[in-house]
């Protein structure tokens, strides 16, 4: 075990597959700068590349070298960059094993970054990992520690679908424990971050943070919240949310996106439809609110959720 | 026959070639027609010439990529007749087990890695699979069809773009028939040979006779020996003409009679019929290969059609699933 910031545990992640697997590639834009230095030196020019501003080549180029054998990884900086690349995201990425009745796989991992709310203004802080959750054939990826940071990253690699890693910018200097040498942690598991019995919280990225600040107010007051992290959003963990509704009969969903973007709801959804008979009181959502993520900090910090948001949500459902 | 040149025996398979993918798409159409083929599959007849001369010059480990006017260059790469008709019918016996139909035609094993239906969406997977073989050491090369139409997207430049940075060994064989979907090039853009984009990048190129096969032999055979020596990207644009409508069903208001009669003159198979009755073949057995070719294509369309229909319950193979997930279902 060692400690390690967020961001020096994912690249912990590509390293330990980069080692171990000469097929995998990493690449992007402004690869050639000294943060990734270490990788291009190690690896050498033919699996570590700089790239121009090209998303749509980068990526439609990673789906053909990984159909070609290889397993590319994509450094896409922000999950917006992705957006002008959607026809390659969405309907070349997932679509070639399927459309080809298996002869092909597109085992590659889109690295970017997302929900950076603070004055990064309209364009740099969207919250889309629900976005790329319904589509068949991608998977996608939400880490909130530095340990699964490290261990959805090498899942992500050799997972012979394409995934979406969406690590989220607040948490890139989170220091954690990261357990040394070979380390995977498995899709579709979700982790209980603090159990309860009064109510179920399920949040991703940042807002899992929030979620446990809100509920160690939330105990002084004599409330026990349970907080879950699905940490894969796709496949997800139905089992393990159920199984903790089952137990409390109530639930929260937190979610950095607007209210009709968030996985949050998504998992509602589900959870009204196999676990209804669980649910003592309606599930309640905490989203951003429904605009451009503002510049202006109060503007900014009144639509991003926050710990108040959570409890008052709480409080409600358990009221 | 034994006083044909040697250059003239060897186009006979050729012509072959090109009646097999004519009579292909012709049992296309017609079955098309009759609601037998479902959504609206895309002819490419009257470029045969582009997807035999050019594949004729590949390995079968060569990767190809093509786009929703695909059937020419799947088979010509290699593809099986009635696997490639069985998967547009939609059957289990399909190249692709019936997932992909006409415009997702995939055989692996022959090299064709993608066929997708998005304008362009193809160019910077074949520059991938080129970047994979460079990285591997390997001599493959990396070769996409595109038409015309696909300079319009972004990612034509950026492919071309990176392709040239990087010396990826990838060959761009644009079929520039004049017409994007319903509109013809002069409505597009003002650049009127697509070899011109390949100038500012200092890509090798060379705009040549699509629609005469020796003349694609020759192109993509030079093209061929650029790419697989290491000396980078390579464009070859040939010029041709797609006597179908876009999709099957397309009336083609947009073309004049006497365009669509000049073009027909043009016609890749009559032309290297004439060259070779020229050149001392005889018309009979031009006639025996067309009618060889007939017979092979019908009896496989044939076998396709009698092949079994897919099962629903193999639905999801091939996507992943989250077994929790989906038990809970149902």
């Amino acid at each position: 075990m060692a400690k390690l910031p967020y961001v020096a545990a994912i690249d912990a992640g590509i390293h330990q597959e980069m080692q171990r697997d000469e097929s995998v590639l990493y690449f992007g834009q402004n690869m050639a700068t000294t943060e990734n230095h270490d990788f291009l030196s190690k690896y050498g020019a033919d699996r570590v590349r700089v790239t121009p501003i090209s998303e749509t080549a980068e990526i439609g180029m990673a789906i053909g070298a990984a159909m070609a054998g290889m397993r590319p990884v994509v450094e896409l900086y922000l999950s917006e960059f992705m957006l002008v690349a959607m026809d390659q995201v969405i309907n070349e990425a997932p679509r070639f094993r399927y459309m080809s009745g298996g002869q092909v796989k597109v085992p590659l991992v889109l690295r970017a970054g997302y929900g950076f709310a603070c004055g990064w203004a309209g364009q740099h802080t969207g919250s889309l990992t629900s976005l790329y959750m319904g589509v068949p054939g991608l998977k996608v990826v939400a880490p909130t520690t530095p340990a699964d940071a490290k261990g959805l990253m090498a899942s992500a690699i050799r997972d012979d679908n394409p995934v979406v890693y969406m690590l989220h910018y607040h948490l890139l200097l989170e220091e954690g424990e990261v357990p040394d040498g070979e380390y995977l942690v498995p899709f579709g598991e979700a982790a209980i971050r603090r159990e309860g019995s009064d109510v179920t919280i399920v949040a991703t990225g940042w807002m899992v943070n929030k979620a446990l600040n809100a509920a160690a107010t939330l105990a002084e007051q004599g409330i026990s919240a349970e907080v879950i992290d699905p940490r894969t959003v796709a496949p997800l963990d139905l089992d393990t949310i159920l199984a903790s509704v089952a137990k409390t009969g109530r639930m929260v969903v937190v979610d950095q996106a607007p209210r009709h973007q968030t996985v949050g709801g998504l998992i509602a959804a589900d959870v009204v439809e196999h676990g209804f008979e669980s649910l003592r009181k309606p599930i309640l959502q905490v989203n951003a609110r429904d605009t451009t993520v503002p510049y202006s900090e109060p503007l900014e910090t009144w639509v991003i959720p926050d710990e108040q948001r959570i409890i008052d949500a709480v409080r409600k459902v358990t009221g | 026959m034994n006083d044909l040149a040697p250059e003239t025996s060897e186009l006979l398979p050729h012509y072959a070639e090109l009646w097999r993918i004519r009579w292909f798409e012709s049992h296309v159409q017609r079955l098309a027609a009759r609601g037998e083929i479902a959504g609206f599959p895309h002819l490419s007849t009257g470029q045969e010439a582009v997807a035999v001369g050019v594949c004729a010059q590949l390995q079968q480990s060569d990767t190809v990529y093509t786009s929703h006017r695909g059937h020419g260059h799947v088979l010509a790469k290699g593809a099986d007749l009635e696997a490639t008709f069985a998967e547009i019918l939609g059957k289990q016996s399909g190249l692709c087990q019936g997932r992909g139909g006409s415009m997702h035609l995939v055989d692996a094993e022959q090299g064709v890695l993608g066929a997708t239906g998005v304008v362009g969406g193809n160019l910077p997977l074949a520059a991938g699979s080129a970047w994979a073989a460079q990285a591997l050491g390997r001599d493959d090369i990396s070769v996409v069809f595109f038409g015309d139409g696909a300079t319009g997207a972004g990612v034509f430049h950026e492919t071309l773009n990176l392709a040239a940075l990087w010396s990826l060994p990838v060959l761009f064989v644009c079929e520039n028939n004049g017409v994007a979907e319903f509109t013809s090039r002069e409505e597009h853009s003002n650049v009127n040979f697509v070899s011109a984009f390949a100038e500012p990048y200092a890509i090798a190129n060379q705009t040549i006779d699509g629609n005469f096969l020796p003349t694609v032999l020759a192109g993509a055979r030079a093209a061929v020996a650029e790419v697989r020596g290491g000396n980078g990207p390579y464009l070859l644009e040939c010029m041709t003409y797609r006597l179908a409508g876009h999709y099957v069903g397309d009336s083609q208001q947009y073309r004049s009679k006497e365009a669509l009669a000049e073009m027909r003159e043009k016609c890749p198979i009559e032309r290297l019929g004439r060259h070779l009755v020229e050149q001392g073949v005889q018309q009979q057995r031009l006639d025996r290969l067309r009618d060889e070719q007939q017979s092979a294509v019908e009896a496989a369309v044939e076998r396709a059609r009698k092949a079994a229909p897919t099962d629903p319950a193999s639905v999801m193979d091939y996507v992943y699933r989250s077994p929790d997930f989906y038990a809970i279902e149902g």
